[in-house]
């Protein structure tokens, strides 16, 4: 099999050999998931992660990880008080304000 | 007095509007008349305004670079008093406050937003199938996809109905569309162009760039837009430059790099011709074909997949159903605010993307995957500096194929993913690509457009756009118009 064929092949149908907790995890990042949705991607997300594996076959012993690749250090500005957008612009973008502010449901009891 | 030609150039556009041969209003409700009868079918707008763009046109100042000039922008980024959605349902009903700095820059140039351009929902996507609002179809053949996540943008210009769009590209939303609807675009170096209000996907790899008819056009967008933003702290002080200025040069002693990687079996046969000839093509203007090995990009995909969903993950944060956008109706606490509002608002892929990030990012995991492919990223980027010590471009296919049809790819994510190969690892090491038409491939019996990928190094656009338009001029591709428009 060509190497290209073969990396497209990688995606086979098979359960795959990662399993996550999609509940779990979506309770992490603020998101209600119905059971149908927990059943698609539980394997599909697997399967994602098991084409992720192959980075485990490189040594990176001493390599150093990069996070933006221009790298750029200790970008300042001048400390200037500058205008910002009107308060009611803002606002006119919520989908619930009042009195000036933004309104959420009752946090304490 | 003229009327208003589709496919005219920009550069061709701003002669005639010079020459006073078209006004600006003149061109705007021709280009008004094309939309209105062309976009039903292809579906590139998510909205516009002419009302306000033909104020603008009436006062445009023709002496400015791009005076007079009507852009479709991208829905992720912010145009000032326009909607902004990212093709979200979260984001129904919010109003752009201010300009992004790349559309701030064009309107100093003169130029007109106008409109907004589909795309899948927060650019996740190669086929805009997950816009909220509609698919868009590709010009060339309306059964197929146009690509993505920039598919309305490229569509636009690939059907006549915008002269140049933005677009933006995390891992090939502006090269891949452009390559699968037969126009250009170009992906600036990363920090060449603010990313001040596009909406954020991956920060790390975002970056905005021009969709257009010719290369000579990119140039001239991207000096209207390249430059140090203090809202970007990312965007980098660089003397002032010309991309157009080494336009019109010939290709003799600049040696262009042939990856072995790219070009092993398995890619769509009609591409692989195409851009073999290209490759002829390049190397009989005068440049100097010299292999190079890229060793580590059968790595990108995975490594692209746990960075851009990390950041993405974290980026996407913000959308909670307090400050913008919409809220469910069902949230009886903050919870479940937060819970409910990301529930309806946000479509499949985006919430499967923001799963896998909050995975590599939890605890337990982090240094398994993304400390990891953080790593793995820098070894991607030394390839390309390698390179780049060799030769002064790399040229490439675009994507492995050409237009696939609807629902071709939709129920499996990883198949969707592994058509971005080719590009995803610009990003990941932050230098500049451009893709350009170079021929036609025939799929399942149709002819479809083939992009050529020219990737050069960090801050190298203008080599590239020379290396681009040398092409270009020699070839008949850009020229040929999707036959089902008429």
């Amino acid at each position: 099999m060509s190497e290209l064929s073969k990396f497209f092949n990688q995606m086979s149908t098979d359960s795959p050999h990662h399993t996550i907790d999609v509940p779990y995890l979506a309770r992490l990042a603020r998101l209600e998931v119905t059971p149908e949705e927990i059943e698609i991607f539980g394997p599909q997300i697997g399967r994602i992660l098991d084409h992720v594996e192959q980075m485990n076959k490189l040594d990176i012993t001493g390599i150093e990880p990069t996070a933006h690749a221009i790298t750029v250090f200790d970008v300042i500005r001048e400390d200037a008080v500058t205008e910002s957008l009107p308060k009611k612009t803002i606002l006119e973008n919520a989908p619930h304000n009042a009195n000036g502010l933004f309104v959420v449901p009752k946090v304490l009891d | 007095m003229s009327a208003f030609t589709p496919y005219q150039s920009i550069a061709a556009t701003r002669r005639l509007l010079r020459s006073k041969e078209i006004s600006p209003v003149e061109l705007l409700e021709g280009l008004e008349q094309h939309i209105a009868a062309i976009d039903p079918q292809i579906g590139s707008y998510v909205g516009r305004d002419f009302e306000t763009a033909k104020k603008e046109a009436a006062t445009a100042d023709l002496s400015r670079p791009l005076g007079g000039i009507p852009i479709g922008i991208k829905d992720a980024i912010s145009v000032a008093g326009q909607p902004l959605q990212s093709a979200s349902k979260i984001l129904e009903g919010y109003t752009a406050p201010y300009d992004a700095t790349a559309v701030a820059r064009l309107r100093a140039a003169g130029a007109i937003p106008f409109g907004r351009m589909n795309m899948d929902e927060f650019a996740m996507g190669s086929s805009t199938e997950n816009s909220a609002y509609f698919p868009t179809r590709n010009p060339w053949a309306l059964d197929r996809i146009p690509g993505g996540s920039s598919g309305g943008s490229a569509a636009a210009v690939a059907s006549g109905t915008a002269l140049a769009t933005l677009g933006s590209d995390t891992g090939g939303s502006i090269r891949q569309p452009a390559s699968l609807c037969g126009c250009v675009g170009l992906k600036p170096t990363y920090g060449r162009v603010s990313r001040y209000g596009l909406i954020a996907f991956a920060s790390s790899l975002d970056q905005i760039g021009p969709l257009t008819s010719t290369v000579e056009d990119s140039g001239l967008l991207l000096n209207a837009m390249a430059g140090k933003d203090a809202h970007d702290s990312t965007s980098l002080e660089l003397p002032d430059e010309d991309f157009t200025a080494e336009i019109g040069r010939d290709l003799k002693g600049l040696r262009i790099g042939i990856p072995k990687e790219y070009f092993v079996d398995g890619m769509e046969p009609g591409v692989r011709s195409s851009v073999d000839a290209a490759i002829k093509q390049l190397v009989s203007l005068g440049a100097e074909p010299v292999e190079i090995s890229l060793p580590h990009t059968e790595y990108a995909v995975a490594v692209y997949y746990i960075i851009a969903t990390a950041e993405a993950s974290a980026n996407l944060a913000r959308f909670d159903g307090v400050r913008y956008g919409k809220r469910s109706p069902e949230a009886k606490d903050l919870l479940s605010l937060y819970e409910k509002t990301r529930a309806e608002g946000f479509g499949r892929e985006v919430k499967r993307r923001i799963i896998l990030g909050t995975y590599v990012l939890s605890s337990g995991y982090y240094d398994a995957y993304y400390l990891r492919a953080q790593k793995v990223r820098t070894l991607i980027r030394r390839d390309f500096d390698q390179a780049f010590t060799k030769v002064d471009a790399i040229v490439s296919p675009t994507s492995p194929e050409t237009a696939f049809r609807f629902g071709e790819k939709t129920d499996d994510p990883l198949k969707m993913y592994l058509a971005d190969i080719f590009t995803i690892a610009t990003n990941l090491a932050g230098i500049c690509g451009l893709s350009l038409p170079c021929g036609f491939s025939n799929r399942d019996g149709e002819e479809l457009p083939v992009g050529l990928q020219l990737l050069g190094r960090p801050f190298g656009e203008s080599r590239l756009l020379r290396i681009g338009h040398a092409y270009e001029q020699a070839t008949k591709w850009h020229k040929q118009r999707p036959p089902v428009l008429g």
